[in-house]
């Protein structure tokens, strides 16, 4: 299996026939790891289901993102080869120079499989437009003859495809006998549209009744970035000089910015095109989502409690058939631990030998939990309108790292969380009563009760500043009174007292009604802040909801070859599970494999290694063991098997790339790793 | 009175003929006198070379048909191999004189082939006492095949003994195809470009139907004013011509001007063709975007052109590779302790630089670097600590995948490989300005 992704990185592949093995596979292994197997079944089959309204969820969101994008590539192909259909034989037309229309599709690089999106686009076109679509690789086109013949091959067998199985002779034959050029391409498309045309009325409702009379060929260069300046240059030159028989459109994929069109081709080629842009929405977004719900499946993995981590209605039920280890577990819990200390001493023997009041209290705290959880989203949507509009973002721009930051810690106590305030006071009116609609939206969206008051207040907040408008005006016909004085007066001596008290009046003048309002509003943000957005591990029993293991999740994502190499060496004990190879203090065990001590030993060097002093320490190791036979190990010749050892680490060395053959000096190596990892 | 004379055609084709290609009747002339008589031997290959736009291919092109001449006309750009080539001139051959229905596909390897399966073409066409002309047009392309296909066809009359004349049309000079085994010396001719009055002939002469060849010649005068200095390609200029005729016109349709009233309808175009210069004629707009505003009125600014999305999303990291990457490309090795360590002592430029160092490295171009040079500006420039992990190391060979870094010498992947960073220093401050890195701090240019 291959990626087509212009970013080079490590892909999963899933198996062909995933549902079956993989539920299959997840579910043993889930029975597997964990000990109290008793509801791991319980466990898989929520995670599953989650996890599937997850998916659509994300796929929901991948279809939406490429939406637009995809229609109006559509309506620019079939706006396209729109004069060719009609043929027309205006002046304009004829003098005008033919260009080929092209569509260039920038999709970032952050996109990883572009490869999906082209499939998506290709079948879309295929449906919608035209059957003739090909999708080129730079990787399959080195020279413009293997791109014609990767060009001609796809378009023939889409051909077939489309009227499926009569008279496949004409158009069978075979690769190599056909002549990829220009001419035998456009001889093959006027027989396919020809034969299309010329069809019975049954026929054509399959055909031909979707796409026009004359459907354009669309050829795809997925990765424009890869392919070499001739090859393109070439095929552009070429096929400008067919447009008239063979309506062509191109589509370049492109990664990082259109200018590389210019990049790549001169002005003669390029002024062939008729190019018009495209770019795809930032993925960011959609990116982040999907990750954080990749957390899931390690929270049901590692945490058995997580049975209960499902729907408010499925929760009285679940909670009810917990066995007794499973109450144990509960009470094991650092937080319910936390909440038992806090309540009184009856209460607490209670809670922690009776199993059924457990039960009931545990349910009361996850009603509690849920109820949390709902406020906290209201809020902090709310807190990131306010403050995804201040000046430098000290919470961050997405609502992500606001939510980061409150699940961390209490937010409130930081310093950005005080500076945006500070940010906030400073705001002016218009933007100040937009972002309260916005929260007066989010919070009537929610149907719990518990924001009526607060909605109230915003509504107020919201009249107050409109009455406020009203009194400007007044306010302003007061506040021109006293300039008017200063000019009637030409004395000296009152200019210089006037002056003074103005100045006066303006240092100790006090807030306007406006200020003291938004000091008001800032101030209540702020309490609901302090009162909603406490830090999830506050809340008794979040660990049933709550993915903590950020490290955990970290490892799984981030691959580190060096490192992964590096332990695997310096301490093979750690991969091998042998307690022996185990030492201590930066020693090297003889009995590690040879690879591991030619490694240590190498540590110990310098950016080029002397081979024969190299080996002499080596056999120094390898001999220690074999003590009694000294007179052996002080000779001066080298056991030959130690020899062979030897020689062998050090090609195995060479293999994973630490070093290298030098020519600097004769029997010396070269290392390649740096400060020694 | 006719330029273009020949005993051996009749005077009324050729006077069609000189209509047909204006400016071009000397060469049309001489290469008449060189073609002869239809029966007669003409010089065995003859090399035609000009810049783009010159006519060749239109001359030649025109010149063969109007006086119905057989021949044979293949552009060496679209069958790139000796074999496509060799085969499309005998199917050609094949449906020469009549031009009817293709027959049976030619197979034809190797020249020996094409020589043999030539002759019986000419045999069965019955074209032995005529001249039969071989155009290869882009016959630069011919030096890309193998070695014995230039100086075949440059000898071709003489290999297969038959009247035959091959014309190679190219942009370069004749020079720069010699092989260096020498071969036979063609004749050759030079297309001159086209004068600012050729073209203003030119393209004067199609005028639409609708309006008079007076009014049209007045506006391809203006056209010229503005586009001569920068494009001289008469096919873009006609293309251009096309583009921006109804905007001309807007005035006369709508009453405001009549056909005569040159200045106001100057006054009208000028700006809107100097609009077109800086964005259709380089592409940043493409020719149907540029008539659907011109349809609606509305104003180019609303259109951004492809120069203006230089804009490039990149991973985290990737932002902090690059940029580390221009700084090991822009900066003299010895400078690096200087920029990233912390107790690095003063350095004055003068002294510490050698002679060569003092000239502009953004002059000079990038230099390449090794990885783990790349790796430790990485790590210095980063506030956070960055494990080597594969996400790094992948998203190195990300950016040489997007041209954004080159790999320098294509030698071991294990023999510490070498990069190049080829983005420009705008391209970089953007970047830089995304992640609050004042890269201007540390490059030794701008010390």
């Amino acid at each position: 299996m291959s990626t087509c992704s212009v970013s080079k990185g490590c892909f999963v592949f899933k198996p062909s026939a995933k549902k079956r093995r993989l539920s299959d596979k997840t579910a043993h292994d889930f029975r597997c790891t964990s000990n109290d197997s008793e509801d791991t079944e319980l466990r898989f089959v929520t995670c599953q289901s989650l996890w599937n309204q997850i998916k659509s969820e994300t796929e929901q969101i991948q279809e939406n993102l490429n939406k637009q994008l995809l229609d109006n590539l559509v309506s620019f192909l079939s706006r396209s080869h729109s004069d060719f259909q009609e043929k027309t034989t205006e002046w304009t037309c004829r003098m005008k120079f033919r260009e080929i229309p092209t569509a260039a599709l920038v999709l970032g690089v952050n996109v990883t499989d572009h490869d999906l999106t082209f499939r998506g686009l290709s079948d879309i076109l295929q449906d919608n437009i035209t059957p003739y679509v090909a999708l080129l690789e730079a990787k399959d086109c080195p020279g413009i003859k293997n791109l014609m013949q990767k060009l001609m091959g796809q378009l023939m067998k889409c051909d077939i495809n489309v009227d499926s199985l009569e008279d496949e002779d004409s158009v069978q034959v075979s690769q190599n006998r056909i002549r990829c050029s220009m001419p035998s391409l456009i001889s093959w498309y006027d027989s396919v549209t020809k034969k299309t045309n010329s069809e019975t009325p049954s026929k054509k409702r399959n055909s031909s009744s979707r796409h026009w009379q004359s459907p354009p060929v669309v050829v795809i260069f997925k990765d424009m970035e890869s392919f070499t300046t001739k090859v393109l240059q070439d095929f552009i030159v070429i096929s400008s000089q067919h447009i008239h028989e063979l309506p062509l459109v191109l589509i370049f994929g492109i990664a990082t910015s259109p200018m590389i069109i210019h990049r790549l081709l001169p002005h003669s080629v390029s002024s062939l095109l008729c190019i018009e842009l495209f770019q795809s929405l930032s993925c960011k977004e959609h990116l982040s989502t999907i990750i954080d719900k990749l957390c899931i499946v390690e929270h049901f993995y590692s945490q058995p409690l997580s049975v209960l981590c499902c729907h408010l209605a499925d929760i009285k039920k679940r909670v009810y058939s917990l066995s007794h280890d499973q109450c144990e577990n509960i009470r094991r819990l650092p937080s319910f631990r936390r909440y038992v200390e806090k309540q009184e001493s009856g209460k607490q023997i209670e809670l922690l030998t009776n199993d059924s009041f457990l039960k009931e209290e545990t349910e009361k705290l996850l009603g509690d939990l849920h109820v949390y959880h709902e406020n906290y989203v209201r809020i902090l949507r709310c807190l990131h309108v306010f403050t995804s509009s201040l000046p430098k973002y000290p919470l961050g721009k997405q609502i992500r790292e606001l939510h980061c930051a409150c699940l961390e810690n209490r937010v409130w106590e930081t310093e950005e969380y005080e500076s945006s305030l500070q940010l906030a006071r400073m705001l002016n009116k218009t933007d100040l009563v937009t972002m309260l609609q916005q929260c007066v939206e989010i919070l009537m969206s929610s149907s719990e009760k518990e924001f009526d008051r607060a909605v109230e207040k915003l509504k107020e907040f919201l009249t107050q500043f409109q009455n406020l408008e009203a009194e400007a005006s007044q306010e302003q016909d007061v506040s021109v009174s006293p300039q008017k004085e200063l000019q009637k007066k030409t004395d000296l001596y009152h200019l210089q007292k006037t002056l003074l008290e103005l100045k006066e009046s303006r240092r100790s003048k006090k807030l306007t009604k406006f200020e003291m309002l938004r000091f008001e509003v800032v101030d209540y943000i702020d309490s609901l802040v302090r009162r909603y957005l406490a830090p999830a591990d506050e809340r008794a029993l979040h660990e049933i909801a709550y993915f903590n293991g950020a490290a955990v999740l970290r490892g799984h994502l981030n691959a580190a070859p060096r490192t992964a190499l590096h332990t695997a060496l310096n301490s093979p004990h750690w991969y091998l599970k042998n307690q022996a190879l185990r030492c201590d203090g930066g020693g090297i065990s003889n009995k590690a494999p040879d690879i591991c001590i030619v490694y240590k030993l190498h540590l110990e060097c310098g950016r080029l290694i002397n081979l024969v002093d190299w080996l002499e320490a080596f056999s120094t190791v390898v001999m220690a063991a074999e003590e009694p036979n000294a007179d052996a190990a002080s000779s001066d010749q080298v056991d030959d098997v130690i020899h062979a050892r030897f020689i062998r680490a050090v090609s195995e060395l060479e293999l994973l790339g630490f070093i290298k053959p030098s020519k600097q000096k004769t029997d010396h190596v070269a290392r390649l790793t740096w400060g020694g990892c | 009175m006719p330029n273009v004379e020949h005993p051996a055609y009749p005077a009324a084709d050729l006077l069609h003929l000189e209509g047909l290609v204006p400016c071009r009747e000397s060469q049309v002339s001489s290469l008449l006198s060189l073609f002869g008589e239809r029966q007669q031997f003409s010089f065995p290959s003859i090399f035609i070379y000009g810049h783009t736009s010159s006519g060749k291919t239109y001359v030649m092109k025109t010149l063969l048909t109007t006086l119905q001449l057989p021949h044979v006309f293949v552009n060496c750009m679209e069958y790139f191999t000796s074999r496509l080539l060799l085969e499309e001139i005998l199917t050609q051959l094949q449906s020469c004189p009549s031009g009817t229905e293709q027959t049976s596909p030619v197979r034809c390897d190797t020249l020996n082939d094409f020589v043999r399966l030539f002759k019986q073409a000419l045999a069965s066409q019955e074209l032995q006492d005529q001249t039969l002309y071989i155009v290869l047009d882009r016959a630069e392309q011919l030096r890309e095949m193998e070695p014995n296909i230039l100086p075949a066809f440059l000898r071709l009359q003489e290999l297969t003994d038959r009247n035959v004349t091959v014309i190679l049309l190219s942009e370069i000079v004749w020079e720069l195809f010699r092989p260096n085994i020498g071969c036979f010396e063609p004749f050759t001719m030079y297309f001159p470009d086209y004068s600012i009055g050729h073209l203003q002939k030119i393209l004067s002469q199609n005028h639409p139907p609708e309006y008079s060849a007076d009014f049209y010649a007045a506006y391809i005068n203006i056209l010229l004013g503005v586009f001569y200095m920068v494009c001289r390609d008469l096919k873009e200029l006609r293309h251009l011509a096309a583009l921006n005729f109804a905007k001309y016109c807007e005035p006369v349709v709508r009453g405001e001007a009549n056909e005569r009233d040159t200045r106001k309808l100057w006054k009208n175009i000028e700006p809107h063709l100097k609009k077109a210069m800086q964005t259709v004629y380089l592409r940043e707009i493409s020719s149907s975007q540029w008539e659907r505003l011109q349809h609606d009125g509305g104003e180019p600014g609303q259109l951004k052109g492809l120069s203006a999305h230089t804009h490039v999303e990149l991973p985290y990291y990737s932002k902090f590779l690059l940029i580390a990457a221009y700084l090991a490309s822009y900066n003299p090795v010895r400078t690096d302790k200087r920029f990233f360590l912390k107790h690095h002592g003063k350095i004055r430029k003068t002294n510490f630089m050698k002679k060569h160092e003092k000239t502009s490295n953004h002059l000079l171009g990038p230099k390449p670097f090794p990885l783990d040079r790349l790796l430790a500006i990485l790590y210095s420039i980063v506030d956070n600590r960055v494990a080597p992990t594969a996400n790094i190391f992948s998203q190195i060979t990300s950016l040489v995948t997007l041209q954004l870094l080159s790999m320098v010498g294509q030698n071991d992947q294990l023999d510490g490989p070498r990069y190049k960073c080829t983005v420009s220093l705008d391209f970089i401050r953007a970047i830089a300005r995304t992640v609050n890195f004042d890269i201007i701090k540390y490059l030794y240019d701008f010390l």
